[in-house]
């Protein structure tokens, strides 16, 4: 018997050789192509608004996140967004996309409980930790550059 | 005395499931038990405005199928023992509200369709009540956005994973001499051995059913060849072949009698990860397809065992693991009444 006798102590470790692996590398290929095309088309989008539209490469970021997270959105509500999550993984979180479905995805989950209660309180459930942590990041980097700059 | 050995109730005056009745989502509807289930919805909405009104339909469906096969009026019914999924047991508690029976609401996780079975027969056994009524419910969506993220959200599930079943399960106990019989229980023990991952319950599971079906099996001097099958509720993929080896480490092979509700509910290309959960799970497969092969003679004796992940995403966050918890009901073939 190569498989080890399970018991309390063992359990967890034990049963980890019945648990289908994760196909780590499959996974990571996936979120590649997928968040990479993401991206692509995030670069194509900000062509797009500097060539046909008169935005500069400085402030074309602004229009291209907004479209990237109206179609996220759009996507959400038709019920596409999780099923490409399931596919890609991180390839589909990770961008601001990723971001767009967990908001819309709580705003639509709650809308049950009425706009208040339902829809404003737990639009941020999920999304909500990623803002504090930017926000308390963001101020930290930005007191360490002020003291550097100061210093140096 | 019906207490039989540690933890077994034997029912000694006889009581039968009258009728049962049945209602499930779309999934299960395109699954291979689909021609054993009374009523079926091909929306997960199942024509209501929110999740947890799909619930409850699916519920009074189940209820009113049930009923309306034994041809029994709700009024006569003394008893009601429901559970669900959801906080509060609401499900359960708003389908009372509108039968008016007295309500028991009970609570086990997936292993309530068995709870509320083996302790509806209990009371009807003992004279508390000539009908007791008993459903439970569990709906994909309301357990998802309860358990795990908004339905919506675009998170990647593991392998292991389970897929909850949308649906409800009824069954109408009484002592009037019906084709199937509840023979005896086994009430189980809550086992924890220490899985932390809410993605993978069917690990967490598997030593509490190993634990009931032992103890069963002591309690009423049996072996699995005694049942034509061992029915567990949800143990899915991942679970069924731990819980296996763990009968077979106490030298009690289960594995010619053993099935597993979660994966005989639905067909292997349908995506449902390692196979299908809840309470609704065991309740369906149950009160169809094992009820008509009971009838039909196919079985003589069957153990139902269902499984129950005591889950709860508060208790995960704190770092705690999930305990399990598994009830068994024994049911046989009556071919001589009627």
């Amino acid at each position: 018997m190569a498989k080890q006798k399970l018991n309390e102590q063992n359990f967890e470790k034990a049963t980890k050789e019945y648990q289908p692996k994760p196909p780590y590398l499959m996974n990571m290929l996936k979120a590649f192509i997928v968040g990479g095309i993401i991206c692509v088309l995030g670069e194509l989008l900000s062509e797009m608004y500097i060539h046909w539209f008169d935005f500069k490469e400085e402030n074309a970021g602004n229009p291209t996140v907004a479209t990237l997270i109206f179609f996220s959105a759009l996507a959400t509500g038709l019920g596409v967004y999780d099923r490409l999550g399931q596919f890609a993984g991180a390839g589909s979180a990770v961008p601001v996309t990723g971001f767009a479905n967990s908001v819309t995805s709580a705003a639509l989950e709650h809308k049950s409980e009425g706009f208040v209660l339902g829809v404003a309180t737990n639009l941020f459930k999920l999304a909500g930790s990623v803002i504090v942590f930017g926000v308390v990041s963001a101020y930290l980097l930005g007191i360490l550059r002020y003291v550097c700059t100061q210093l140096f | 005395m019906g207490k039989t050995g540690k933890q077994s109730w034997t029912y000694n005056n006889p009581v039968y499931i009258q009728s049962s009745g049945t209602a499930v989502g779309p999934l299960e509807s395109q699954g291979p038990l689909k021609d054993t289930f009374d009523r079926m919805y091909d929306k997960l909405h199942c024509d209501e405005d929110n999740w947890e009104l799909a619930e409850r339909r699916l519920m009074f469906d189940a209820v009113h199928t049930c009923l309306q096969k034994a041809g029994v009026d709700e009024r006569n019914i003394d008893l009601f023992l429901a559970g669900d999924l959801l906080n509060q047991n609401v499900t359960g508690n708003y389908v009372a509200r509108q039968l008016g029976i007295p309500l028991l609401g009970m609570f086990g996780a997936c292993s309530t369709s068995m709870e509320t079975l083996a302790t509806g027969a209990a009371l009807v056994e003992a004279g508390y009540a000539a009908h007791a009524l008993v459903a439970v419910s569990s709906h994909n969506a309301t357990a998802e956005r309860q358990f795990r993220y908004p339905t919506e959200y675009g998170g990647q599930k593991p392998k292991t994973a389970t897929f909850t079943v949308t649906g409800s399960g009824a069954a109408l106990i009484s002592k009037e001499p019906s084709p199937v019989r509840i023979e005896g229980a086994t009430i189980g023990r809550v086992m924890d051995y220490h899985i932390k991952d809410p993605f993978d319950m069917g690990s967490a599971m598997a030593p509490a059913a190993w634990d009931t079906i032992k103890t069963h099996l002591q309690d009423f001097a049996r072996v699995p060849s005694d049942y034509d099958v061992i029915a567990t509720g949800d143990l899915s993929a991942v679970g069924t072949p731990i819980l296996r080896d763990l009968m077979k480490q106490d030298n009690i092979d289960i594995s010619m009698v053993h099935k597993d509700c979660g994966l005989m509910i639905y067909h292997s290309d349908q995506p449902v990860f390692s196979g299908g959960s809840g309470c609704a799970c065991s309740a369906v497969v149950t009160y169809g397809k094992l009820l008509n092969d009971l009838k039909d003679g196919v079985y003589k004796r069957i153990l139902v065992v269902a499984t129950g992940a005591l889950m709860s995403p508060m208790m995960i966050q704190q770092k705690e693991s999930i305990p399990g918890i598994a009830h068994a009901v024994v049911l046989t073939s009556e071919e001589d009444a009627q």
